[in-house]
């Protein structure tokens, strides 16, 4: 089937293009990076993670997300996510190589990678996550893969097929519950100690994971003869305002136990982060994210202006962007300031950094352009 | 070899996996006891604030630390790398009464290292065992293993660990021989001056300070040093409601 990638049309190719000079320019920068150190970034002794791994978190959660449109079709034989669950799980399949990338780029000595494997430490949360990661990528690239051949033959998947889904979908839950667990069992950090973590994250990526399928959905139905349907689409819709609720709600829950609890070192990374008095980067962002969750909630639960997929689209951009937020600037960098000892720090990507982020981006869009590619042309293939 | 050994040994050589872990881990070498183990020591420091006072500015300590290791002096504070340092007392410890205390007391100069936690969450956390503790309680970093994925340092609640976000050997004034350099993309921090304890002597800071401020030693002997004084002088260590059971304790 991987013929299919390799024939299409001008706006095809000259997308592909795009991609591969931004992962070149990634690349480029990457080599400075491996060559300096991490000192090209900007992040330092005190914001010690910064843009990549705020990255890899969020796109953790869009990998997980997949299971939104799996389960109510393999669980609940729920048929109008029939057409568009291959879209989901290769979605992930993109997601989880993004996520992992951006671990690697991260990596003060990324020759010794494979250090993880050669002493596996149990008792530390990021080998499980390595851990859930990598079957999890595995098993989305053989269920989409193999349902897409299946669907090409016109026959039935096989049973074993149904086996590995099932498998799946606990593990979607379990790679974003572990990527909540590397931040949410650290005493050193307030700002990211707490239970709610977990299903934040998962209320999160719910929201903003179906979003992206549906804004693909509709790029899709633009520029090939695939369309995933109107119920379809309005049913994930409905997921997402749901997510997107559920998320709202729990970041107020969260909101109440800092401030009421009132400890010192619970509020002060909230303060901070909010301001006044901040760096502007991250209060600016921060507000900028939650003016955009109001907005696209406002826009979503109105039946009207939800069903309307002008001002639906603009709900569903306004979410990916805010989550994006929401687990990185407002996330991981706070978690960090102030430092364990009470010092405020700033913390501002550099350049290069931001090229290399482009061109993990880049090198995830461009698995995404393939895989969709090749199912679309199998479905076109068929619808003739 | 008995045969049994050999099937085991074979089995997990097919499966894939390095066989030398997989079997350390499954024959319980890679979960080490808590170790209570007789004879054995357990370091500890102990910091005295009014000495330090007695000597305004004093820096014979850091120094004395950081030449011998090779510790880098790069002159930003995004990149640079300490493993003793001294922060304003309100800072170190945040939670002790300070807010009558005049501006002299809140932000008189209190040393900060490594505290070579009994219950070390930077070892926990680590994915490859790079850090680790050892019997005598040292918390060690192998340099050669260390990923840099700079987990330790997300969760170490002191700021004790430093990354090397560039190569350090050319801020390096004077490269003592004896001890080695780091390169780029590893975690450092304070070794409790492992290498000396071997050969009997005290840590280097230790030896340095003038004022007489500082005491090493074994927590398990009763009549040492670190105990006597413990026993009977008010002591504090940082944020120890973590649970961290941190070994360096504070005379106040």
């Amino acid at each position: 089937m991987i013929e299919k990638a390799l024939r299409g049309g001008r706006i095809y190719w000259a997308w592909v293009m795009l991609l591969l000079v931004m992962i070149a320019l990634g690349l480029i920068f990457y080599v400075r990076q491996w060559n300096l150190g991490l000192g090209i970034t900007g992040m330092g002794r005190d914001v010690s993670w910064g843009l990549y791994i705020a990255n890899f978190t969020f796109l953790v959660g869009v990998a997980a997300s997949a299971v939104m449109v799996v389960l109510p079709y393999y669980l609940h034989n729920f048929w109008v996510f029939g057409r568009i669950t291959i879209f989901g799980e290769f979605l992930a399949v993109s997601a989880v190589t993004m996520s992992v990338l951006f671990i690697f780029v991260d990596l003060g000595q990324p020759a010794r990678v494979f250090n993880i494997m050669l002493y596996p430490s149990p008792r530390s949360v990021l080998f499980w996550d390595m851990i859930v990661l990598n079957l999890y990528l595995i098993l989305n690239l053989i269920i989409g893969w193999r349902a897409l051949e299946a669907e090409r033959q016109e026959e039935a998947p096989p049973t074993w097929l149904k086996h590995l889904v099932f498998l799946s979908i606990p593990l979607a839950i379990s790679i974003h519950t572990v990527t909540a667990f590397i931040y949410s069992g650290l005493g050193a950090r307030p700002f990211w100690l707490t239970a709610l973590l977990a299903p934040r994250f998962l209320a999160s990526a719910f929201a903003s994971g179906p979003a992206l399928l549906i804004i693909l959905c509709l790029i899709m139905r633009r520029f090939t003869k695939f369309d995933a349907g109107q119920e379809a689409i309005q049913k994930i819709a409905l997921i997402v305002t749901y997510a997107l609720s559920i998320h709202m709600f729990f970041f107020l829950v969260e909101l109440f136990t800092v401030f009421y609890g009132g400890i010192p070192e619970h509020m002060h990374h909230f303060q901070y982060l909010f301001g006044p008095g901040g760096q502007p980067l991250l209060t600016v962002s921060a507000w900028i994210a939650l003016i955009l969750t109001w907005t696209a909630f406002f826009l979503l639960i109105n039946p009207r202006t939800r069903r309307i997929e002008g001002t639906l689209i603009y709900a569903l951009l306004a979410i990916i962007i805010a989550v994006w937020i929401e687990k990185g600037l407002s996330f991981v960098i706070p978690g960090f300031i102030p430092s364990p000892l009470g010092e405020i720090s700033r913390y501002s990507p550099t350049f290069a950094e931001i090229i290399i982020t482009k061109g993990v981006w880049a090198f995830g869009f461009l698995v995404l352009t393939v895989l969709y590619k090749i199912a679309v042309s199998v479905k076109e293939d068929l619808s003739i | 070899m008995k045969r049994r050994d050999f099937l085991k040994i074979a089995c997990f050589s097919v499966a894939g996996l390095p066989a030398r872990s997989t079997l350390d881990l499954l024959s319980e070498k890679a979960f080490p006891k808590p170790s209570r183990k007789e004879g054995q020591p357990k370091w500890a420091m102990v910091v005295d604030l009014k000495a330090c006072l007695t000597k305004p500015g004093c820096r014979t300590c850091l120094d004395a630390c950081h030449s011998i290791h090779n510790v880098p002096n790069i002159d930003n504070r995004k990149d640079e790398v300490k493993w003793i340092w001294t922060n304003p007392y309100k800072e170190v410890f945040p939670e002790h009464t300070y807010q009558f205390s005049s501006v002299g007391v809140q932000t008189r100069p209190v040393l900060v290292l490594c505290n070579h936690c009994d219950n070390p969450p930077c070892v926990k956390v680590c994915p490859t065992k790079a850090t680790f503790k050892r019997d005598d309680g040292l918390v060690m970093m192998d340099y050669h293993r260390c990923i840099g994925c700079r987990y330790c340092m997300a969760a170490c609640p002191y700021g004790a660990r430093s990354f090397n976000w560039k190569d350090p050997r050319p801020f390096i004034k004077e490269i003592n021989r004896d001890f080695p350099t780091r390169t780029r993309g590893v975690v450092e921090k304070c070794s409790f001056c492992e290498e000396r304890l071997v050969r009997g002597l005290k840590p280097a800071c230790v030896e340095a300070c003038t004022a007489n401020g500082l005491t090493f030693g074994d927590l398990n002997e009763p009549d040492s040093q670190v105990r006597r004084l413990l026993a009977f002088k008010t002591s504090a260590r940082r944020k120890a409601h973590l649970g961290t059971e941190p070994k360096v304790f504070y005379l106040v």
